[in-house]
């Protein structure tokens, strides 16, 4: 049992980097719109360049 | 059959129900994007102008434009935010990114459907007009988005209220984790140094939920104080302060017992409910962009006071004062006065009246109006936020931000309900002191946390909000905050004939040539001759007229108050009144067929050629409509200012009974009152501003969109597809809100009538407190859902 002492700590440190990655993915706009990008994965949109 | 493009019917052996919808499918297939057919979820709107460029692309070139609405990057590449007209579904945000992306010179170009917004990047060597004409090809709307402050707020209340959230659900999944083990565990099967590790870890990850997601909680429990008020925030600040403090301080202490889960599951399970609600409220905004459109882009300004030569600048550079020139067919820039000389000018845009009104000189002028008679000369009164258009929005603005009523019925309930339930908290911690120190504080935040009034708080706005939401799909769009709960109660409803059940504008209803003239031939000339012009009655002969062989013109000129007349082959021809026509050739009126209604004349100097009447023609699912509103328990009732012929035929062809025609607008709030005064709930159908009193007058009162843009803020509700089948639709939408409303009121009642005694009792721990709160409000949202069904 006493890998706990390290996993718990380490679970908390894990809660922390998810919350600041998704902190950091709301303030780069990605949550803005939830709809679009499902519907631009099925086309088929290869631009000729 | 129905129209490829836009789903209206079409005619048959068509594939189109008209050249707009067959451009656009074309340019769409011609960029190779004919996949956002089978992608789309919706129709695409029908376009609504015509596809060509128009002067005002011109002006996004301008220079001036151009730096106050893009950004300039450091690659050398501009950015610019374009707000669209016309997204109906995801598809069309992929198409209209795949044809700006398209266009030579785009780097990059990027549509949000839910903001309506396109992001372009591209290099300054190409116009930005291209871009939008490219946007315009494939069927929508594009102009600068401008920021407005609002929106700006908007955004970032949003995004806060994201973070808030997920701070809250991460903290409650992971303090649960902590809490289970310690729940599940036999006596000493955890060690003491390890639940005491566990206990500090979920106090570490509940500082963040209860200082940072439950902040807006404390504020509101604070401004509620401060105002002498008791709300919904004041328990639930409370419950988490106590329950929080009492739990760090058992941790600290190592002794007693700690509820971290029930705090941060209570916290993310509020901040949910709330997120909801904003999201709604988002959507609702959405609307108010459309209005931005009646916004004109150019003017032409006067350089000097003697002559007439002008300069082109955006409208939003105009200052009062300024003189500027209006041409026939375009649109005032700015709130202003007529000069001169006398003509006539449409305010369709905010009355929905298509019939152009006469302007003498002294005349105020509305931004937006469309000069439909000659060129004249205004002098420019207000501009920007002081112009009507802007006011009324303003006014939209506002009406966004009313309480429902019953919200407000259930805050004041909650206010009662939240002494209570503060008294009951207090009563049952000093009644357990006497007995049992140990649980009394526990049991205290059982009471508050159990008795939450979340199921009350969460019941009338979840299902409003699923209900502006399912209206909104029917092309509803609630405009202040009791629309729905009064469209639920409406026993009557009264239409206003001119443009609610017909289509609004006229129609050619019969083309008779007189005898020795081919009907072809006169159908072409007709043609010809209104083709250059913008009247609806010249429009309405042009729509008619499609398919036949196009005449050259020359000499075009458009007699404002009389018609048209024209060259055709070398001879001339008149169009227009049977007075104008006659002036021309001198020859006696001549009688035409039955019926009555608008007529308009063709002839050359030689006699008369043809006469067309015009009507204005019934909406094809208007009688489906009107009979199902009758099958809903509806009395539906017809008050028109028209004469009593048409009315009656409009009303006999729906089975309408009680229709008055010739109705004054006092007339039609008379009849309103009389209606009320019998106990009556009367809903009104309106189309415009023009019946803004008796739209006051009624209980709930509802727009027809397309053509009055701004006449929607005087209503309740806009109904923007102006289908009365929606309308139908949206009454049993709205109906069924108010039931579900009911049953999660009855709920919410029933379940706090049973746990709070339970709580008081001490035979709820705050965790099943917290679980027994949660799975009541999880009942009431999910109950609130069915409403879209």
């Amino acid at each position: 049992m006493d890998i706990l002492f390290l996993l718990i700590p380490l679970s908390l440190v894990l809660a922390v980097a998810i919350g600041a990655a998704f902190w950091i993915a709301v303030d780069g706009g990605q949550f803005d719109d939830l709809d679009g990008p499902a519907v631009r994965v099925v086309a088929d949109d290869d631009l000729p360049r | 059959m129905d129209c490829a493009h836009c789903g209206l019917p079409a005619p048959e052996g068509s594939s189109f129900c008209c050249p707009g919808c067959e451009a656009v499918a074309g340019a769409i297939g011609g960029l190779g994007l004919g996949d956002f057919y089978r992608l789309r979820d919706a129709a695409a709107a029908r376009p609504a102008r015509p596809v060509q460029a128009r002067p005002e692309d011109a002006l996004l070139d301008d220079a001036p434009t151009l730096a106050r609405h893009a950004r300039k990057l450091e690659d050398g590449t501009l950015e610019i935010e374009l707000l669209l007209e016309g997204l109906r579904c995801a598809a069309c945000a992929w198409l209209v990114e795949q044809a700006v992306a398209r266009v030579p010179g785009v780097r990059e170009s990027n549509v949000g459907f839910a903001t309506r917004r396109a992001r372009v990047r591209w290099d300054p060597a190409t116009p930005l007009s291209k871009i939008v004409t490219a946007i315009r090809a494939v069927g929508y709307g594009a102009w600068p988005y401008e920021h407005g402050r609002i929106e700006m707020v908007e955004a970032g209340e949003r995004r806060t209220a994201l973070r808030r959230l997920w701070v809250a659900g991460l903290g409650m999944m992971q303090v649960m984790m902590y809490a289970v083990p310690a729940y599940i565990a036999g006596e000493g099967e955890i060690t003491a140094d390890i639940e005491s590790l566990m206990r500090w870890a979920g106090l570490v990850l509940t500082l963040p939920v209860v200082g940072y997601s439950a902040a807006p909680f404390f504020r509101g429990a604070w401004r509620e104080l401060v105002r002498g008020r008791l709300g919904m925030d004041v328990p639930v600040a409370l419950g988490i302060l106590v329950a929080f403090a009492a739990s760090a301080w058992a941790t600290v202490t190592g002794a007693g017992a700690v509820y971290f889960d029930s705090v941060t599951m209570f916290v993310f399970l509020l901040l949910g409910g709330r997120y909801l609600e904003l999201l709604a409220r988002a959507r609702a905004g959405s609307a108010l962009q459309r209005l931005a459109r009646a916004e004109v882009a150019s003017a032409e300004r006067l350089v000097a006071p003697t002559s007439l030569e002008t300069l082109t600048i955006p409208a939003a550079r105009l200052v009062p004062g300024d003189r500027v020139l209006v041409r026939t067919g375009e649109a005032v820039p700015a709130d202003g006065e007529m000069e001169g000389p006398p003509s006539e000018v449409s305010e369709a845009w905010l009355s929905g009246e298509s019939r152009a009104l006469a302007r003498r000189p002294g005349d105020a002028l509305t931004g937006g109006s469309v000069n439909a008679g000659r060129a004249f000369v205004m002098r420019v009164k207000r501009v920007g936020d002081d112009t009507a258009a802007a006011s009324l929005r303003r006014l939209m603005e506002r009406a966004l931000e009313d309480r429902p009523h019953w919200v407000a019925a259930a805050e004041r309930a909650g206010g009662a309900f939240v002494a209570f339930v503060l008294v009951a908290a207090a009563a049952a911690a000093a009644g357990w002191w006497s007995v049992d120190p140990q649980r009394a504080v526990w049991i205290a935040v059982s009471v508050l946390v159990v008795t939450c009034p979340c199921a009350l708080a969460l019941a009338t706005p979840m299902a409003l909000v699923a209900a502006s939401g399912a209206l909104a799909r029917r092309h509803l769009v609630i405009t202040r905050g009791g629309a729905i709960e009064r469209l639920a109660g409406a026993t009557d409803l009264v239409f206003d004939k001119t443009g609610t059940l017909t289509e609004g504008r006229p129609r050619v209803l019969a083309f008779q040539a007189m005898r020795g003239h081919p009907l072809e031939r006169a159908r072409e000339l007709a043609a010809a001759l209104a083709r250059p012009s913008s009247h609806p009655l010249d429009r309405a002969i042009v729509r008619a007229c499609d398919g036949v062989r196009e005449l050259p013109v020359s000499d075009h000129r458009n007699v404002p108050g009389d018609g048209v007349e024209a060259l055709v082959d070398g001879r001339l021809y008149r169009l227009g009144r049977a007075s104008f026509v006659a002036a021309l050739h001198g020859r006696p009126f001549v009688a035409a067929d039955g019926g009555d209604g608008t007529r308009a004349w063709l002839g050359d100097e030689s006699g008369w050629i043809a006469t067309v009447r015009f009507g204005d023609a019934l909406r094809p699912e208007a009688r489906a409509a009107v009979d199902a509103l009758r099958d809903a328990g509806l009395r539906v009732h017809l008050l028109s200012g028209d004469g009593p012929g048409p009315v009656t035929a409009v009303a006999a062809q729906l089975g309408i009974t009680q229709a008055v025609a010739q109705a004054t607008p006092q007339r039609k709030i008379d009849h309103v009152r009389t209606l009320q005064a019998r106990g009556a709930r009367v809903a009104m159908v309106g189309d415009g501003v023009n019946d803004a009193p008796v739209l006051a007058q009624s209980d709930v009162s509802i727009a027809m969109g397309g053509g009055a843009d701004l006449a929607q803020l005087r209503a309740d509700a806009v109904l923007l597809s102006d289908s009365p089948a929606d309308l139908a639709a949206g009454i049993s939408i709205a109906r069924r809100a108010r039931a579900i409303v009911r049953q999660n009121l009855a709920w919410a009642l029933a379940y706090n009538a049973i746990v709070v005694p339970m709580a008081i009792a001490g035979w709820v721990t705050p965790l099943v407190a917290g679980i027994a709160m949660a799975s009541s409000s999880l009942v009431v949202v999910g109950n609130a859902l069915r409403v879209r069904r």
